[in-house]
């Protein structure tokens, strides 16, 4: 009976459709929920930041708000402005959406913990993180709105700048580890807290979340949707759940962006002491924890900066952050072939 | 196999009909749209050869940074639909005569392909023996070895062609003030910061 089983779901295409669908599933449900807290979790940081309660009326302690605002998007009517752009008004959401989940198909929760266990994992995330621009070029184009249009602006010359040199931070995690797939990337940092890679590459891994909190147009990068000055930038035009898709869109991008933390600098699903009784806390455990942890400090880089000016985005970006990697990239290719520990294929 | 085959037939149809697409669309912006769908299934096509380092690569230069910047330039432009369709005539021949050039040139390549001096067997062998490693590495090993000069030339044309791009484009104006990050960095703490001790919810 088995035996039938397991042939049928290894061996026959229905049977394989089924458990990746499944594993899809298993992925995309409990990431929905993590991205539903993360909306409360960051309201009740920036409350504590401020000295205040944050959100305390639905449910206890306020849990059941993230469902309360979800229910009211999903209730609301969808407003398409008449000048609009018809059907790209409509797919821009879908676009953030889709390209914040899609990702999470080559992130390893654990060891074998993974969806599609790809040769060129670190290069899918990279190319998949630079189509998120997409969704607000078109949304910022289709609303047919001044203050929409220049916030896509905006956003969109603020990611490609960041994406630089975030693309520099994996090449020089690539060189270290000698392969491209993510679990190799966690293999590698095996041992102790300190031989993960925030330590060796301590400066990369600083430009690389200082770029991520760029790439998800968060604080003090929010220029894109800076109030005072754009409205909203560019969902200025948007309401109830079109409006939900972006904002999820951020969430799911901004736990995305940690989670490739986690995976490239902070030892993915290892245990930060490789001893018994932390090495007994499955992987998948310690993965969430650190990335609430980096999650945290998102939160936190939101309730504490005061935001940029544009100039001075793109200063630290291209005069910076492009100098500096690039810099550090050359570094630690000459330590590791001088040095001997050029990684084995 | 099916499976595969049916899959090259989908991706292969919508990169054919979505090339079609960008030329015969009118609004500038859906043919920029249109290219990138082409992209993303001809990436398609290479990941079912097996290539998926340069369907990565495809992905990663053609869509996320070269259309960005096309769907820039196009959304910005005072879009004029009939002022566009003028010069359709004018420009017929010259257009004609390119697209009958590089039709024959890929003709002429899949003659020379067929007539036997590179034959697909010898073209199978080199492939065998490069894919003993995984593709990735296999590019990387003829890249900069065989290939180093090139490949190196090839990287300063680029650089040579961005500084031009930059230069072309530089303009000083006058009267524009510059923030200094040196002189605000030098500043001395008792002229820019003032402490101030705050109870904690006590306020200011």
């Amino acid at each position: 009976m088995y035996a039938d089983l397991i042939q049928f779901f290894t061996t026959n295409w229905l049977g394989q459709a089924i458990v990746i669908l499944a594993q899809c599933l298993a992925v995309t449900v409990p990431l929905l929920v993590a991205v539903a807290y993360m909306t409360y979790v960051d309201r009740k940081v920036w409350a504590s930041i401020q000295l205040r309660r944050g959100p305390n009326v639905v449910g206890p302690f306020g849990l059941l708000q993230p469902f309360a605002d979800g229910l009211k998007l999903v209730l609301k009517e969808t407003i398409v402005p008449s000048s609009a752009n018809g059907i790209l008004f409509i797919v821009a959401p879908m676009i953030t959406f889709m390209t914040a989940l899609v990702a999470w198909a080559v992130v390893p929760f654990d060891d074998g913990w993974v969806i599609a266990d790809i040769n060129v994992g670190i290069l899918y995330l990279f190319a998949i993180s630079s189509l998120g621009v997409y969704g607000i070029i078109i949304a910022g184009w289709a609303s047919n709105s001044k203050y929409a249009f220049l916030g896509a602006l905006r956003s969109a010359a603020q990611m490609v700048s960041y994406e630089v040199s975030i693309g520099f931070v994996l090449v020089t995690v690539m060189l270290c580890v000698g392969s491209l797939n993510l679990s190799d990337v966690v293999l590698a940092q095996s041992g102790w807290f300190w031989s993960w890679f925030w330590l060796p590459l301590l400066p990369m891994f600083v430009i690389f979340f200082v770029s991520a909190l760029a790439e998800t147009n968060r604080t003090p990068f929010d220029l894109p949707m800076s109030e005072a000055e754009l409205v909203a930038g560019f969902h200025t035009e948007y309401s109830a759940m079109t409006f939900g898709l972006f904002f999820l869109g951020e969430y799911a991008n901004m736990i995305l962006l940690s989670a490739m933390g986690a995976v490239l600098f902070l030892g993915g699903w290892m245990s930060p002491v490789p001893y018994a009784p932390f090495t007994l806390v499955p992987g998948v455990v310690w993965f969430a924890l650190k990335i609430a942890f980096l999650l945290f400090v998102f939160s936190w880089t939101k309730g504490t900066l005061p935001r940029y000016r544009y100039d001075q985005l793109m200063r630290l970006g291209w005069k910076v952050f492009l100098p500096v990697s690039l810099g550090w990239l050359v570094l630690t290719a000459a330590v590791l072939q001088f040095g001997g520990w050029v990684p084995k294929p | 196999m099916l499976l595969q085959a049916l899959a090259f037939y989908v991706f292969a149809a919508v990169t054919v009909a979505s090339a079609a697409m960008v030329v015969v669309s009118r609004n500038p912006v859906y043919s920029v749209l249109f290219l990138i769908l082409a992209f993303f299934n001809a990436a398609a096509l290479f990941v079912l050869i097996g290539a998926e380092f340069i369907a990565m690569i495809l992905v990663i230069v053609y869509v996320g940074a070269v259309a960005v910047l096309f769907l820039f330039v196009v959304m910005m432009l005072d879009i004029n639909l009939t002022e566009m369709r003028e010069g359709f005539l004018k420009y017929l021949p010259v257009g004609a005569a390119i697209g009958v050039v590089l039709l024959a040139e890929i003709l002429l390549g899949l003659g020379v392909l067929g007539s036997g001096s590179v034959t697909i067997e010898g073209l199978d062998k080199a492939g065998a023996q490069v894919l003993a490693v995984d593709n990735t590495r296999a590019i990387g090993r003829v890249l900069y070895t065989q290939y180093f000069y090139l490949f190196q030339v090839a990287g300063i044309v680029l650089l040579v062609a961005m500084i031009g791009a930059i230069v072309l484009t530089l303009r000083s104006r006058p009267g524009v003030r510059r923030q200094k990050i040196s002189d605000q960095l030098y500043r001395p703490k008792d002229q820019a910061v003032t402490t101030v001790k705050v109870p904690t919810r006590g306020g200011v």
